[in-house]
């Protein structure tokens, strides 16, 4: 996906406002190009999970929809751990049309944002799959 | 009858239709009946044993469907029922 920087930022600005709990949110644009951030809120509010706030989630999603807009990922934090999908983050991966961007604050000084298909019902070693992120 | 709405993430498991009517006198008797008419929402929307997801939320005319009698919710003719499965995970 291409991701320009100044949406990096806004991500990476979410995630280290939410600290110590992740954050959430969604990226709308056009095929892989994102072009805003929306940010909502995590309705669990935990450093270990997140699930994003359902009437956020109905309105935005709508909002996305209705403008012509495609929902190009869904993003989320870890603070401890690297970018890369938990086996919830799989488990709980009901959209595959959406990316799944993770920003890591594992290294609090160089945030790292990473993407990737998830598809829950695929065999074992065939549910994630990486797609590059492009920022620029 | 009810109307049920199907989001994006849904809808090719319905044929591409933004909305669908479902025979069916509560809200578990549509879903039932949704999933038998359209496998594929089913494989995306139950857990292995037939039950509906945990993570997936169901509203019925816009009212948390959980926060009223959940499956047992009465439903008919001019009601709609929007399917939403969750957004979430967690580093655990």
């Amino acid at each position: 996906m291409k991701l320009p920087e100044s949406l990096a930022e806004q991500v990476i600005a979410h995630a280290r406002a939410e600290f110590p709990n992740e954050c959430c949110g969604l990226i709308a644009g056009h095929g892989d190009v994102a072009t805003r951030v929306l940010p909502t809120t995590n309705a669990e509010g935990t450093p270990f999970m997140y699930v994003m706030d359902p009437r956020e989630q109905m309105e935005l999603m709508d909002a996305i929809d209705e403008a012509g807009e495609d929902l190009v990922a869904i993003y989320h934090s870890h603070t401890r751990s690297a970018a890369y999908p938990s086996k919830t983050d799989v488990e709980l991966a009901f959209f595959d049309q959406p990316l799944y961007v993770i920003v890591s604050l594992q290294d609090a000084d160089s945030p790292v944002i990473r993407a990737f298909r998830l598809a829950r019902s695929a065999p074992e070693g065939e549910q994630i799959t990486e797609e590059p992120v492009e920022i620029s | 009858m009810s109307t049920v709405k199907i989001p994006p993430v849904l809808r090719q498991a319905v044929g591409g239709e933004r909305t669908v009517e479902v025979t069916g006198e509560t809200v578990g008797e549509v879903l039932t009946n949704l999933c038998d008419q359209h496998p594929a929402v089913g494989s995306q929307i139950l857990t292995p044993d037939g039950e509906l997801h945990k993570y997936v939320n169901v509203y019925v005319n816009d009212e948390d469907a959980r926060l009223l009698q959940w499956t047992d919710t009465p439903v008919g003719e001019g009601d709609t029922l929007m399917i939403l499965p969750a957004m979430a995970g967690g580093e655990r």
